[in-house]
């Protein structure tokens, strides 16, 4: 499946910003998580490209200011001599764990929203970052305030 | 309880295929799709063995043109499946109605570069509308029944189902999916057939309040059997009526509502009324860049009513004023009932017979012309297409290949029956005419097919013909021999300063000869005196095809010509009509 939307991207021209999935609640259905640059191409065109893959059920459109959106990423950093500590106080301050220690190098983790990742990755840039992952953004649709109270677990729907 | 039945993947495959009601396929053995070949000796399904699986391919387009019924091709793994990446392409281009089975090497052995192995599955994804590799014997009906869903139902297209060696081997216990077995299999395909009725009601108002309406028919009204409904819309309100190189004879080109085809090497008329209209109401048409030329300045005042299917079409490339996603025919009816209930409340028609007589008037004007032969010099294509157009009789079936001869084909000839004209759209694929005529042929052999080929076409997929020989499916094919590769010749004169790159065909070969060798008659004609009883005797024989070799006039040009990149205000006229280019307004 995955590589059926990668391919009619690819076809299209559409830009993949970033790319995540995996297995969903239902052992049937996985779910893939795309971010996707609608300067080039209207969301609209893409979206019904997506839903001619006969695989394809369901296509929500995630708006940034409507949904809960996350992102990990993984970044080994120059920390040798004074750098370690600054390094590690700007990760605790960003709340990110140290993964690894070097004799030079750090290596961190941090999870959360993908502006703060963009902050964290930033103040790491003038450090040096020897190496750097980021898994791709994942997003589920904000509750709506009523559906806050009585919300259950299971599938959304 | 019912008795199980134990069957090979082989022979269900085999009678999954006779349970969809296929009695043609196309194809080619090979080592990996062996196994299916076996039941297939004692099958009802007639399988015509080609000489290359891109025939079989192509001829399985032809009998779909033909019949709307789906083309079923069967080749084995690796060289022959990208062997069908072409016509698996042109008819997603087309969206035409195809199931293609290919073999594949044991799931054992795939991924380890084995004999014959190819990815079939990830070479094809993108020219198939779906497809899909079985990995057990047990699931060939479903993959089957769903394969024959898709590919006929919503947008057609070609569907392809890749078999391993084993899996065919294997053996399964009988079963045949319902209805609702392969809808809930298809969580994700729901194709929507019926029009929103506000969207339907918006239409019909916008048909009766525009002043300058046109009906745009695209291929896909001839996909919907919308033909008659499309007419009847058409005279009810007496709009002209426009048919793509898709749609050719899904409206009679002999209808006073009928203008002809639009695009690129349209005719002066339908390209000119497109461009001044104030109402384009688009029927399974996809604005086709060959149509709007450039696309800013296509149809700048047109508000745009866009029926299809495929909802992935509305905007884009022309935003709709109304969109409606729906099944063509059942949609346009519903316009016509919206449209008759507005008028018996009292609406009106807003008064058209301006612009219709001012689209006459261009009609008139700038009717499709040619400049005679000289005496003594070679003949026209065009008079030859007349001359066959003529001489053509009752229910044939027009099939061309890609390039000038198609152009001609399309505007000279006199569509009046849907179904009656088969070529490559969308992909332009050269070589098309042949194995197309075939296949039409074993689809409605009540019919007399004519293929009017290019000598650049022709000798891509001659060797079609030895089939058509052997499997008793008799075509006519008419080569407009101009000894060049007629089109880019034509752009080369026109844009790059007549420097002749690569399209100097003649010399070789022998049409005549090589048509008797591949046991069919040939036949030459060099001048007018010849034309009308090597046309008759073509049209006399019934027991064998027919290959009559035109030679025609090598720096003829296709007129009207919209250039690429241009405007369709640009259209380049006849040098003999450019003079009158003011009154093409």
């Amino acid at each position: 499946m995955l590589a059926r939307v990668a391919s009619l991207f690819a076809r299209r021209g559409y830009n993949i910003y970033s790319l995540a999935v995996a297995p969903t609640e239902d052992e049937n259905y996985s779910r893939i998580t795309i971010v996707v640059d609608i300067s080039a191409t209207p969301l609209e065109q893409i979206v019904k490209q997506l839903f001619k893959l006969i695989d394809v059920v369901r296509i929500t459109e995630l708006d940034p200011r409507k949904s809960v959106e996350r992102e990990l990423m993984v970044a080994t950093v120059r920390a040798d001599g004074d750098q370690r500590a600054r390094v590690i106080e700007v990760a605790g301050i960003f709340e990110a764990k140290i993964l690894a220690v070097g004799a030079d190098v750090l290596t961190i983790s941090l999870d959360g929203e993908p502006q703060k990742l963009d902050d964290f990755e930033e103040l790491l840039r003038g450090y040096g970052i020897v190496e750097s992952q980021r898994t791709g953004r994942v997003a589920l649709p904000k509750l709506e305030r009523e559906a806050r109270k009585g919300a259950t677990k299971g599938k959304a729907s | 309880m019912s008795k199980k039945e134990i069957l090979t993947g082989a022979e269900a495959l085999i009678r999954s295929l006779e349970m969809e009601n296929v009695d043609v396929m196309f194809g080619l053995p090979g080592g990996c799709i062996l196994p299916a070949y076996d039941p297939l000796l004692k099958s009802s399904i007639r399988h015509v063995l080609v000489r290359h699986e891109q025939g079989a391919g192509h001829m399985a387009q032809g009998y779909a043109h033909v019949t709307g019924r789906p083309g079923v091709a069967m080749v084995t793994s690796g060289p022959a499946a990208t062997n069908m990446v072409t016509p698996l392409c042109d008819a997603f281009m087309d969206s035409i109605p195809m199931v293609c089975i290919t073999g594949q090497v044991s799931t054992t052995a795939i991924g380890t570069d084995a004999f014959q192995e190819c990815d079939t599955v990830g070479i094809t994804r993108s020219v198939t509308k779906h497809n899909e590799l079985v990995m057990r014997a047990q699931d060939i009906p479903m993959a089957i029944r769903q394969a024959f869903h898709i590919a006929t139902t919503g947008r057609p297209g070609p569907v392809l189902v890749d078999l391993p060696k084993d899996v065919l081997q294997n053996t399964m216990e009988w079963h045949w999916p319902t209805d609702e077995d392969v809808q809930e299999a298809l969580p994700g395909y729901r194709p929507i057939t019926k029009g929103h009725p506000r969207m339907i009601k918006e239409a019909a108002k916008l048909l009766l309040s525009s002043e300058k309406p046109v009906l745009y028919l695209g291929g896909g009204v001839l996909k919907a059997h919308a033909a008659e409904a499309v007419r009847e819309l058409a005279e009810l309100l007496k709009i002209p009526v426009v048919t793509t190189l898709m749609a050719r004879g899904a409206f009679p080109d002999d209808h006073e509502l009928c203008y002809g085809m639009p695009g690129m090497h349209g005719t002066a008329t339908a390209i000119t009324a497109m461009q001044k209209a104030d109402l384009l109401c688009a029927l399974g048409a996809r604005f086709d860049d060959r149509v709007t030329g450039k696309v800013s300045a296509f149809a700048p005042d047109a508000k745009i009513i866009h029926v299809d299917i495929d909802p992935a079409e509305q905007g884009k490339v022309r935003k709709p004023d109304v969109p409606i996603v729906g099944d063509c025919r059942l949609v346009v009816e519903e316009i016509v009932k919206a449209v008759k209930e507005l008028l018996a409340e009292g609406e009106q028609q807003v008064d058209i017979t301006p612009w219709r007589s001012r689209v006459n008037g261009w009609k008139e004007q700038f009717p499709l012309t040619y400049e005679p032969s000289e005496p003594g010099a070679r003949l026209k294509p065009q008079f030859c297409l007349e001359k066959l157009r003529d001489a053509a009789p009752k229910n044939t079936i027009l099939v061309a290949g890609v390039g000038q001869h198609q152009m001609w084909s399309s505007l000279f000839w006199k569509f009046n029956e849907p179904y009656s004209w088969v070529n490559s759209g969308g992909l332009g694929t050269m070589g098309f005419s042949v194995p197309a005529a075939i296949g039409a042929k074993a689809g409605r052999p009540d019919a007399t097919v004519w293929a009017i080929d290019g000598d650049g076409c022709f000798q891509m997929t001659a060797q079609e013909l030895v089939t058509a020989t052997t499997e008793g499916i008799h075509v006519k094919i008419a080569i407009l021999n101009n000894t060049y590769l007629g089109m880019v010749r034509q752009w080369q004169e026109m844009f790059y300063g007549e420097r002749y790159s690569e399209v100097d065909l003649s010399g070789c070969p022998d049409f005549v000869k090589w048509a008797e060798a591949m046991g069919c008659v040939g036949i030459r004609v060099e001048s007018p005196e010849e034309i009308d009883a090597a046309i008759e005797k073509a049209n006399s024989i019934n027991d064998r095809s027919v290959v009559v070799e035109f030679r025609v006039e090598e720096f003829e040009k296709v007129f009207p010509m919209v250039p690429a990149g241009a405007s369709n205000d640009e259209v380049l006229l006849h040098p003999t009509q450019e003079s009158r280019r003011e009154f093409l307004k």
